[in-house]
């Protein structure tokens, strides 16, 4: 579906996208995770061809997006971060017009409508100016208007940033439909839990670079422990003790507010810590995760608190 | 099912410009019922008065005016529904952008918007013309020469506004900067309200620069013959054509840019 080779943007001095290799298969739900400026949306631009590349290879749907962008983009859903929707215009007329452009017939369009207001829960709202819609429905009318050509691919830059947790579940109940259907998903995302939740295979990037490929569980078995002693001392003590238990399990990160310390078994490693005399204010021992992954790769959280 | 054209885009600004349709037949048919009354009549009045049965180049005033307010209407409407989508869809709303993700072209959107906004110049010099019969300023048969050169203005205006707006990328002062340095002496310095002659040359390149007195200077010649060179006459056709296809050459490659960066 999609096939990167050394692909590359650059801004200027900066290069947002440092040649990168990667490639997705049809059916497929992809991701692609990391921090704010990892180069993750520059990517996607240039996957949803409204982005030259620099340089490198680039691949969509067997077609160079450079020579034949239109055709491409023809088979693409777009769902942008940055919300575009046309706000005076209502729901229905947003679904319309923007498969208009597409150059879809009215008889189709009129159907299709319908139905995608139906997918989005949004029947209620059909009338509705856009204007008048919560932060959570404008994101599903976005997913529905990317719909509307019946795309092979499906590009989502960060779907739920901004939204609550009920809505970010709804949406991902939507997303999960699409799947099942066959729709290729490639999502970008700085949430662990959204990454774990949609994607199957994950690209984690940073400063525009790739820093590990593979599905969540590889990633967290390569790159991580079994489990997660997280241990709080208070701030003043964290790096004190940090030093003086160095040596229990796998590898210990240091945060500013926390202590992380990795082993296949957490409640092992706690009574270590305990028995060398060292009192934690709070303890907590859990699965390793994405954020486990993202840390041990780049030595930083993925989002900066 | 890449069936996408230009006409898509104008379909849609259409639909925009059609939830404004009292505020555009308001300006349509109050700008020259203003004009007219005050200028047209007034004015007219005091001209035709000291100049007798000569006229204004063999004319009445009104007659005389009739082409340049027509084009000056015609270049305000459509210079409206270039500049004010062009900023919405590049900063405000970003339509543009979400256009792009289809499989729009940029270029099918510059033309989008463009068709769209000589609908508008149409409309504004089909009523423009009608206010001028009703007024009795202007006969039949000068309804083909002065609804086109009004058109030819709008549109080669319009183009150029187009390529200067897809550059805006801070919207603060836009409008008051071309209403002040580009609208109002355009309209003061184009022989609109008199011939361009007379004026000292360190104002009239204004006018030879201007489509409003290319425009009017083709009006005038063809809606009631004034003496106007026919080599003179070609270069005006000439330079509109030139700004015109000029302006859509820039504003095409700046909409390229600014949508694939």
């Amino acid at each position: 579906m999609i096939r990167a080779q050394g692909l590359t943007k650059r801004y200027g001095d900066f290069t947002a996208v440092d040649s990168i290799d990667f490639a997705v298969r049809r059916g497929e739900s992809f991701g692609l995770l990391g921090p704010n400026g990892a180069g993750k949306s520059t990517t996607m631009r240039m996957i949803a061809a409204t982005t030259r590349r620099s340089s490198g290879e680039l691949e969509i749907l067997g077609k160079d997006p450079n020579r034949s962008g239109p055709e491409i983009r023809a088979h693409l859903g777009v769902v942008p971060q940055e919300g575009n929707l046309d706000t005076e215009l209502t729901c229905a007329e947003n679904l319309y017009i923007y498969g208009r452009y597409f150059g879809l017939a009215r008889g189709y369009l009129k159907l299709k409508v319908e139905e995608l207001l139906a997918f989005a829960q949004l029947e209620e709202k059909r009338d509705v100016k856009v204007d008048e819609l919560s932060g959570g429905m404008k994101r599903r009318l976005t997913i529905a208007r990317a719909l509307v050509n019946e795309p092979e691919v499906l590009l989502l830059d960060e779907p739920t940033t901004g939204l609550d947790p009920q809505a970010r579940h709804i949406l991902w109940d939507r997303l999960f439909r699409l799947r099942e259907q066959g729709v290729t998903l490639v999502t970008t995302t700085h949430f662990m839990d959204e990454a774990e939740q949609l994607c199957e295979r994950l690209m984690v990037m940073d400063r525009g670079r790739i820093m590990a490929e593979g599905s969540p569980q590889q990633l967290i078995r390569e790159h991580s422990t079994r489990e997660v002693l997280e241990l709080r001392f208070g701030s003043q003590r964290n790096a004190e003790v940090a030093a003086a238990i160095a040596d229990v399990g796998s590898y210990q990160e240091a945060l500013p507010d926390r202590i992380l310390v990795y082993a296949e078994d957490g409640e092992q490693a706690l009574r270590e810590i305990l028995s060398r005399g060292f009192d934690p204010l709070t303890s907590l021992v859990r699965r390793s995760s994405l954020e486990d992954v993202f840390l041990r790769l780049t030595g930083r959280t993925l989002v900066d608190e | 099912m890449s069936g996408s054209s230009a006409w898509h885009v104008a379909e849609a600004r259409l639909r925009n410009m059609w939830k404004w349709k009292r505020a555009i037949i308001f300006y349509g048919l109050g700008g020259p019922l203003l004009y007219l009354t005050s200028i047209g009549l007034g004015v007219g009045a005091l001209v035709d008065q000291h100049n007798g049965a000569a006229g204004m180049q063999g004319v009445p005033y009104l007659m005389f005016l009739a082409p340049a307010l027509l084009a000056a209407a015609s270049i305000q409407g459509a210079q409206d529904e270039v500049t004010f989508p062009t900023l919405a869809g590049f900063i405000w709303s970003k339509l543009f952008f979400a256009q792009a993700a289809t499989s729009l072209s940029p270029r099918q959107i510059a033309n989008g918007v463009l068709i769209a906004s000589a609908v508008r110049a149409v409309f504004t010099t089909i009523t423009y013309w009608l206010v001028l019969r009703v007024f009795g300023a202007v006969d039949t048969a000068s309804a083909l020469p002065l609804i086109l050169s009004g058109l030819l203005a709008g549109m080669c205006f319009a183009t150029v506004m187009l390529w200067v707006a897809a550059h805006v990328k801070n919207d603060d002062g836009f409008f008051a900067i071309v209403g002040r340095f580009v609208i109002t002496p355009m309209f003061l310095f184009s022989g609109t309200f008199y011939p361009l002659q007379p004026l000292p040359l360190s104002v009239q390149w204004i006018g030879w620069l201007s489509p409003l007195w290319h425009a009017t200077e083709i009006g005038r010649a063809l809606s009631f013959g004034a003496g106007v060179h026919a080599q003179l006459f070609a270069v005006h056709v000439a330079f509109l054509a030139l700004m015109g296809s000029a302006g859509l050459l820039l504003a095409h490659r700046q909409f390229e840019r600014r949508l694939t960066a």
